[in-house]
C-alpha cells in the first residue's frame, strides 16, 4: 500500500510543474493569509511584549479607584502624605519610604514616517522616578535640572517622533521646552514617554498640588496586602492598588482584542478566498490527470493512493505558502518599530515580534487550508470513473 | 480450475446506460467463452459496445445483468477493491493512446505494475529490463514518452502490460494511432507474445487488417455477434 501512495504522490509531485501558474496562484493566496495573520500576531506579541515586560513585581501602582489609566486618575497632595507613612512599604536609610507621586499629561508630538499629530505622554516625576524603574538609565546628556523646563526623553520617542533630539527645543503645552538627555528602559512603555520636573508641570498645567498617580516600592511579598488593607481602612483615601507590572498586563489586553476581533476574522475571510483557490487548483490538477488516474486505477492502483496522492499535493502547495508567508511576515515585520494609541489616550512605542508560536500557527492555518481546498478534489481523485481510461 | 473450464465465460450479458431518462441498449444477451491462449480481434461499427465489452471482461465496467466468469468464477460481483487486485494480478492492458505517465522515463512507466505486487526493487529492475528488451526498446529505459515515437511509446506500454506477467491482454485499438508499419510491428509482437509466451489477448479495433493478426475474428452489431471466423 505504501508503495502505492508513494508512486501516486510522487507522479502527482512531478506534475506540478505542468500547472505552474495555477500552484503558484495557491502558493501566494495562502502566502497572503498567512503574512497578514502573522502580521497581527506580531503586533500583538510586540505590543504584549512591551506592556507585559514593562513595570515590576515590587512596585506598588496606586491610582484613584475606579481610575482605568493614569489620565483619569487624581491623588492630592494630602493624599500623597499619607501614603508615605504606609505600612508595607520599603524605606530607605533615613526612615522614608521610597515613593514616587506622578504627573501623566498629553502632549503634541509629530509621528516621523506619517509626519501627523499624536499624543504623547508628558510625565511629571520627582526624585525617586528613576530608582523606581528597573534598568533604567540616562544614555545620552543629563537628567533635568529640578524646576527648570528641561525635558528627558526615551529612545522610542527620538527614533518615531520628531522634534525630540538631545539639545533641541520644542514646545509643549504652554511652554518651550529643552531636551537634556534621553534615557533607556531596556524596550519597555517607559521609553515611549517624555519626562519632566512634576512641580513645574503642576504649574504649568495648573493642577495645583495634585497628581495622577503614585509609585510605590514595597516592602517583600506581603507588602502590598499590607498596604492595600491599610488603604482600605483609611477613610480619606479611596484607591486602587495593584503592582505595576499587573496594571501595564490590564493596559495590553486592549491590542490583544483588536488581535481577535479584527485580525482573526481577517485572516479567516482571506483564507476562505484562499481556500477557494486551492480548491480550484487541485480541481484542475485532477483533471489534467483524470486519464492518468484511471490508468493507474485499471492497472490495480487503489483509489485510496490516488486521494492521498492529491491531498499530499494541496498541503504541500498549502505549507510552501504557509512558508513563503512566514518568511514574508519575518522580513517585512518583525522588529519593525511603531506606536500604536495605548489604553491611556497617548502613544506607546513597540516592535512587531514574529514568533516561533505564531509562525506554528500561520502554518497549521495553512495547512487547513490545504486540506479544505484539497479535500473535495482528492475524493473526486479517488472516484475516477475507470471507464475515462479509454478516453486516451 | 477445471482444465475444461474456459478462461472466459459470459452469461446472458446485457450493458445498458440510462441517458435523459432513456433506457439504450448496448448489448442485450451475449454470450461467450473464451479459451486460455486465444487471441482474439472484436469488431464491428462505432458504437456497436467493442469497447463496452473489453471493459466488463477487464473489469473495469459492470454489466447491467448478466455475468462474467474467469476461470470458472464470477468477476462481475466482486467490489472494486477486489477488482483491483483481480486486474493487477490477470490483466495487461495496452490502450490505443498508449498512457503513459508523461513525467516518468519508460523504466518508471513499465514499473508501476510492479509496485502492486511484493517484488524486490532489484527483481523489479530486471523483470523491467526483461519486458523493455521483449519489445526490443531496452536502449529507451530513460527515456519520457514525449522523447519516444508512437510506435515506441506502445512499446512500453505493452512492456508494461506484460512485465506482472498477467494471463490476458486486453488491447482497445492498440494500433489506432499507429501508422502502417509501426501497426504492423505492434500487430506482430502480439502474436509473438500469444504464440510463444501463451498471452491470451482479446483486441478491439475497427481495422481489418490488424484484425487478420488475430486467431479468431467476431463482430458484434446490433447487440450481438453476427459473425465468428475461427483460423
Amino acid at each position: 500500500m505504501l508503495k502505492q501512495i508513494f508512486a501516486v504522490t510522487a507522479l502527482n509531485l512531478r506534475s506540478i510543474p505542468q500547472r505552474w501558474g495555477m500552484s503558484l496562484a495557491t502558493i501566494i493566496a495562502v502566502a497572503l493569509v498567512v503574512s497578514v495573520l502573522l502580521a497581527f500576531m506580531a503586533m500583538s506579541n510586540g505590543f504584549s511584549a512591551t506592556l507585559s515586560g514593562s513595570g515590576s513585581d515590587n512596585v506598588a501602582m496606586v491610582l484613584r479607584k475606579g481610575a482605568q489609566t493614569e489620565l483619569n486618575s487624581g491623588i492630592s497632595g494630602e493624599q500623597i502624605r499619607l501614603i508615605s507613612e504606609a505600612p508595607g512599604l520599603s524605606r530607605d536609610e533615613n526612615g522614608n519610604t521610597i515613593i514616587s507621586a506622578e504627573l501623566y499629561v498629553i502632549a503634541d508630538g509629530l509621528k516621523r514616517s506619517t509626519m501627523t499629530k499624536v499624543n504623547l505622554p508628558l510625565r511629571g516625576v520627582g526624585k525617586n522616578a528613576m530608582q523606581l524603574r528597573e534598568g533604567m538609565k540616562i544614555t545620552q546628556g543629563t537628567m533635568f535640572a529640578s524646576g527648570s523646563n528641561e525635558l528627558i526623553v526615551g529612545e522610542a520617542v527620538i527614533r518615531e517622533f520628531a522634534g525630540f533630539d538631545l539639545g533641541q527645543e520644542i514646545r509643549l503645552g504652554p511652554n518651550t521646552w529643552k531636551v537634556v538627555g534621553i534615557f533607556s528602559t531596556g524596550g519597555t512603555v517607559f521609553e515611549s514617554e517624555i519626562w519632566a520636573n512634576a512641580g513645574v508641570l503642576q504649574n504649568l498645567f495648573r493642577r495645583g498640588n495634585s497628581y495622577q498617580s503614585v509609585r510605590a516600592e514595597l516592602d517583600g511579598a506581603d507588602g502590598l496586602e499590607k498596604f492595600k488593607q491599610w488603604a482600605e481602612n483609611e477613610p480619606q483615601l479611596s484607591l486602587d492598588i495593584q503592582t505595576e507590572k499587573q496594571f501595564f498586563a490590564g493596559q495590553a489586553g486592549s491590542l490583544e482584542n483588536m488581535v481577535n476581533f479584527v485580525g482573526w476574522p481577517l485572516a479567516i475571510i482571506m483564507a476562505i478566498g484562499a481556500l477557494a483557490g486551492a480548491w480550484n487548483t487541485m480541481y484542475a490538477s485532477v483533471d489534467a490527470r483524470i486519464s492518468e488516474i484511471a490508468t493507474l486505477r485499471t492497472i490495480g492502483f487503489n483509489g485510496f493512493s490516488t486521494f492521498i496522492g492529491t491531498m499530499v499535493e494541496a498541503l504541500l502547495l498549502a505549507f510552501i505558502g504557509g512558508l513563503l508567508g512566514a518568511l514574508l511576515a519575518y522580513l517585512m515585520f518583525n522588529g519593525l518599530s511603531t506606536s500604536t494609541l495605548s489604553a491611556g489616550f497617548t502613544q506607546v512605542v513597540f516592535k512587531f515580534e514574529v514568533t516561533a508560536q505564531s509562525v506554528q500557527s500561520g502554518i497549521i492555518m495553512a495547512l487547513i487550508v490545504g486540506f479544505l481546498g484539497g479535500l473535495a478534489p482528492s475524493i473526486r481523485a479517488a472516484r475516477v470513473p475507470l471507464t475515462s481510461v479509454n478516453g486516451g | 480450475m477445471n482444465t475444461n473450464t474456459p478462461l472466459y465465460e459470459l452469461r446472458n450479458l446485457s450493458k445498458r446506460y440510462s441517458r435523459g431518462g432513456e433506457n439504450i441498449p448496448i448489448f442485450d444477451n451475449l454470450n461467450m467463452s473464451i479459451e486460455n491462449g486465444d487471441f482474439i480481434a472484436i469488431m464491428g461499427p462505432s458504437g456497436s459496445g467493442k469497447t463496452t465489452l473489453l471493459n466488463q471482461l477487464g473489469g473495469i465496467d459492470k454489466p447491467s445483468t448478466g455475468e462474467v466468469l474467469f476461470e470458472g468464477q464470477r468477476i462481475d460481483n466482486l467490489s472494486q477493491g477486489q477488482l483491483a487486485k483481480w486486474r493487477s494480478a490477470n490483466i495487461g492492458f495496452i490502450f490505443q493512446f498508449y498512457n503513459l505517465m508523461p513525467t516518468l522515463t519508460a523504466a518508471q512507466n513499465v514499473e508501476l505494475p510492479l509496485l502492486l505486487s511484493p517484488v524486490k526493487k532489484s527483481e523489479r529492475r530486471a523483470r523491467i529490463a526483461t519486458a523493455l528488451d521483449i519489445v526490443g526498446i531496452g536502449d529507451r529505459a530513460h527515456h519520457r514518452p514525449r522523447q519516444l515515437s508512437g510506435g515506441q511509446q506502445q512499446r512500453v506500454a505493452i512492456a508494461r502490460a506484460i512485465v506482472a506477467d498477467p494471463k490476458v491482454l486486453l488491447c482497445d485499438e492498440p494500433t489506432g494511432d499507429l501508422d502502417r508499419t509501426s501497426a504492423d510491428e505492434i500487430l506482430k509482437m502480439l502474436q509473438v507474445l500469444n504464440k510463444d509466451m501463451g498471452k491470451t489477448i482479446i483486441m478491439v479495433t475497427h481495422d481489418p487488417e490488424a484484425a487478420k493478426y488475430a486467431k479468431t475474428e467476431l463482430f458484434l452489431d446490433k447487440g450481438e455477434f453476427i459473425r465468428r471466423e475461427r483460423k
